[in-house]
């Protein structure tokens, strides 16, 4: 059972005119409320939708590790019933991985079982192990001057590298994963052409294996590749600075060159977050830079949003000319590389760029602008600038979009006497936010992350003086990701601070979507398209 | 008796006044597309025209140039330009290739195939892409460092971390993949083709749209890709692209002698990839209207 279904009898919340906003209202209800009552009703829904979206999310959560739990229990039971069960080849087949296949006749996958078995044995007795017993220390000694008696000097000499046993302890983890993986599916099949033999169904043999990886099985030949992309070039660097967020890895401790760097807890989050003690200046700052993230993204969402599909209408219209230059005028402007537009324009603005110099020319100011020196207007700016690049897009989505809205709502509507405004408010716009609501969530996280626009216009500045105490240079128009690249290119390079920042972006990017995608009509069974 | 006569007059009245103010909202919308392609063109034009200033070479107030000529084009060549253009050219190439490969391979299997793990998968992919890539950049080129596939060597590397992660990027073509018929693909298997068949001889001829989108998008990226460049070259001008290494340009040392150069870099950027878009617009229109209607 849901949350939503407890709702109204937990807590059946009613402000004075007894107007109910923790139940759900009928739809006939609804429509007799007034107004003011309907709105109040909407805000209660969207309230209660936020604790609600992150209950269902741990429900559901929690409902997983049940599962996997039970899933877990009835694995073990069947191992073990296998070897109760199983014949003296079945029961080999646990120490000798594929002895069970090959018995049976199925050579390559049981060769391809053996030769995985040996690889990974040999790879945790040569190095494996070495790296496994490293993990919990990171390393025990560091570079030394140690004395050269051939050369009779004092040189430095390298010992353990933190970076190296993390990253290849790391591996041999995912390693381990792999054979136990590998190893239950060994006994699977152990037991399944065990059973199949005794029945005496004949068993697929290697060229028919094969030929089912273009067949039944082609996912496996197709998705190998990209899976092992994102497994080693996504995966393992987050689990990686994951795991550096607990250490002091850092451009003084680099693990190697000049110092070995070591687990410190949760040391690195209490310094970005608590609110007491010398590092306040982090947790003050990293407010500020996530308020100003927050407020960016929300403008820079909506701002072209609505401004796209204003324009996008205005060139729909009926009777308006050249439709398809107005179109290209626009999209052209996405084709040209974002970056050389960015830095152009960023110039422009520029104290002695291109529109100071036209406004002091015509004399309509007497000093130049501070567009970017201001925090105010370097703010503002940015956000100008960003609909400047943004409306293009929109307006071609929109375009897209408003084409399918069928023609005769509006038809009727029109019979009915509605107004212009009226249509857009009643049709138009309600079909689009149904229509593009997943869409705006991935938006709005993914102008949390504009890097591009903000570096290359601004560079996270002008500065912020009261941030100066932490390390990155924080400037007024920074945004948590940029604050993130700042802090790992600077001389100290805080490894552990970015990896810190990098988990809080993760969390708050998750709660967000979380909580929009359980408001969201529009998401939708997937089956139901096709 | 003439027809219009029996019209009411006020009727009349109220349609003129119909068609009256349709023709005035029609005009103010003229002038607003009218200033908006203005300001939308501006830079642009801008760019080109500060490109064959001759006069100086720093940024000026002003727009036309006094002194009209190719010499910022030609000083290009006496710099690293031609090589960062050399560079992402071969990046692009590569990535066009390796990046529709791989995306097409992910979309297509998460579009057609039912299998165990598809769910926990599309699940998991969802939440990696919620952690900031920029995280990935310090570990990556660590790795790629120990491989020699860093700074002056960055543009092997720049390909394969390009690549390697593109199969997260599947949505638009899944969505595409979504809306041709299953029945086709049933259709051919009763008719004895296997599931590979079935891919290479009827879903990727009738998928050639998106195949285009998906190149041009791939092609594209490269030329407009700065913090991956930059973390991956650090600060090595032979490894650099040319968003990277025109970006040098713009540093408080450089560019009192190289803003004009960097206007007449820029359009040389700009001119194939604009005219390789404005070629493939179509396909580009339809996969970005489709992804979004998609999510």
């Amino acid at each position: 059972m849901g949350l939503e279904h407890f709702a109204p009898t937990l807590f059946c919340g009613t402000n004075q005119k007894g107007i109910k906003i923790m139940a759900r209202y009928s739809d006939l209800e609804y429509l007799k409320l007034s107004k003011w009552d309907k709105f109040l009703y909407k805000l209660g829904r969207f309230l209660i939708a936020i604790p609600l979206g992150i209950g269902h999310f741990f429900q559901k959560v929690g409902r997983g590790i049940v599962s996997g739990a039970a899933g877990f229990g009835r694995g073990l039971k069947d191992i073990g019933s296998t070897f109760k069960n199983g014949d003296g080849i079945t029961k080999g087949s646990f120490v000798v991985m594929g002895l069970g296949n090959m018995a049976r006749g199925q050579f390559l996958r049981g060769i391809l079982f053996l030769l995985f078995e040996i690889i990974f044995i040999f790879y945790m007795v040569t190095t494996g192990g070495y790296w496994l017993s490293m993990l919990p220390s990171l390393g025990h000694q560091g570079p030394m001057e140690e004395y050269n008696p051939v050369l009779d000097t004092y040189s430095t000499v390298y010992h353990d590298n933190s970076f190296k046993i993390l990253l290849y302890g790391v591996l041999t983890i995912f390693f381990i994963i792999a054979f136990i993986y590998t190893w239950r599916q060994n006994v699977k099949q152990a037991k399944i052409t065990q059973e199949m033999t005794e029945k005496g169904i004949r068993l697929k043999n290697g060229k028919e294996d094969l030929r089912s990886l273009v067949d039944e099985s082609f996912y496996k030949t197709l998705l190998a590749l990209p899976l092992t992309g994102i497994l080693i070039f996504t995966v393992l660097p987050i689990v990686f600075m994951i795991l550096v967020a607990f250490t002091n890895y850092d451009g003084a401790h680099d693990g190697y060159f000049n110092s070995l760097f070591k687990w410190v807890g949760l040391e690195n989050f209490n310094t970005m977050l608590s609110w007491s003690g010398g590092s306040k200046v982090y947790s003050a700052t990293f407010g500020e830079v996530l308020t100003w993230t927050l407020i960016w993204a929300f403008f820079a969402t909506f701002s072209n949003y609505f401004l796209g599909m204003f324009v996008a209408m205005m060139i729909n219209k009926k009777g308006i000319r050249f439709k398809k230059g107005w179109r290209t005028i626009l999209v052209m402007t996405i084709a040209i590389p974002q970056f050389i537009s960015l830095l152009y324009v960023s110039k422009m603005f520029a104290r002695n760029g291109i529109v100071n110099g036209f406004l002091l020319d015509m004399g309509w100011i007497k000093q130049s602008l501070p567009f970017w020196d201001d925090p105010t207007w370097a703010r503002i700016t940015v956000i100008l600038i960003n609909i400047w690049i943004g409306i293009p897009y929109l307006m071609l989505i929109v375009t897209g979009i408003l084409m399918n809205i069928p023609a005769d709502l509006y038809e009727s509507a029109k019979i009915d006497g509605a107004s212009g405004w009226k249509q857009f408010s009643k049709i138009t716009l309600p079909y689009m936010l149904f229509i593009t609501g997943p869409y705006l969530l991935t938006q709005f996280t993914g102008n949390m992350n504009n890097f591009n626009v903000i570096f290359l216009l601004t560079g996270g500045g002008p500065t912020n003086p009261a941030a100066s105490g932490a390390s990155g240079a924080v400037g007024f128009t920074d945004l948590l990701v940029t604050w993130l690249f700042k802090i790992t290119t600077g001389a100290e390079s805080k490894y552990y601070l970015a990896s810190v920042v990098g988990i809080l972006i993760f969390i708050v990017v998750a709660i967000i979507s979380l909580v929009v995608y359980n408001i969201l009509p529009s998401v939708k069974n997937e089956e139901d398209f096709q | 008796m003439s027809k219009q006569e029996n019209y009411d007059p006020s009727e009349i009245k109220r349609h003129m006044g119909m068609s009256a103010k349709n023709r005035i909202s029609n005009t103010v919308i003229y002038i607003v597309l009218i200033i908006m392609s203005i300001v939308w063109l501006a830079p642009f034009v801008f760019i080109v025209l500060q490109s064959f200033r001759v006069e100086s070479t720093w940024m000026v107030g002003y727009v036309v140039p006094k002194t009209w000529g190719l010499d910022n084009y030609i000083n290009l060549a006496k710099t690293d330009f031609w090589h960062w253009y050399t560079n992402t050219f071969i990046m692009a190439l590569a990535t066009a290739v390796g990046q529709t490969v791989i995306v097409l391979c992910m979309s297509y299997t998460l579009s057609r195939f039912r299998f165990k793990m598809r769910n926990g998968l599309m699940r998991f992919m969802l939440i990696l892409g919620m952690f900031p890539g920029m995280l990935s950049m310090i570990i990556l080129y660590r790795l790629l460092k120990d491989l020699n596939m860093t700074q002056a060597n960055a543009v092997p590397g720049l390909i394969l971390v390009y690549i390697a992660s593109s199969g997260m990027g599947y949505y638009v073509s899944k969505g595409f993949f979504d809306t041709v018929p299953k029945t086709l693909d049933e259709a051919a298997r009763i008719d004895g083709a296997t599931r590979a068949q079935v891919l290479w001889k009827i879903i990727l001829p009738m998928a050639k749209p998106i195949v285009i989108y998906t190149i041009l998008t791939a092609f594209m990226g490269p030329w407009g890709d700065f913090v991956v460049a930059r973390y991956i070259s650090m600060n090595t001008p032979a490894g650099m692209n040319v968003a990277v290494g025109l970006n040098s340009w713009l540093s408080a040392d450089q560019i009192i002698s190289r803003y004009t150069m960097f206007c007449a870099g820029g359009v040389i950027v700009a001119i194939p990839v604009t005219i390789l878009f404005m070629c493939l617009q179509r396909y580009y229109v339809e996969g970005v209207t489709g992804g979004a209607v998609k999510g």
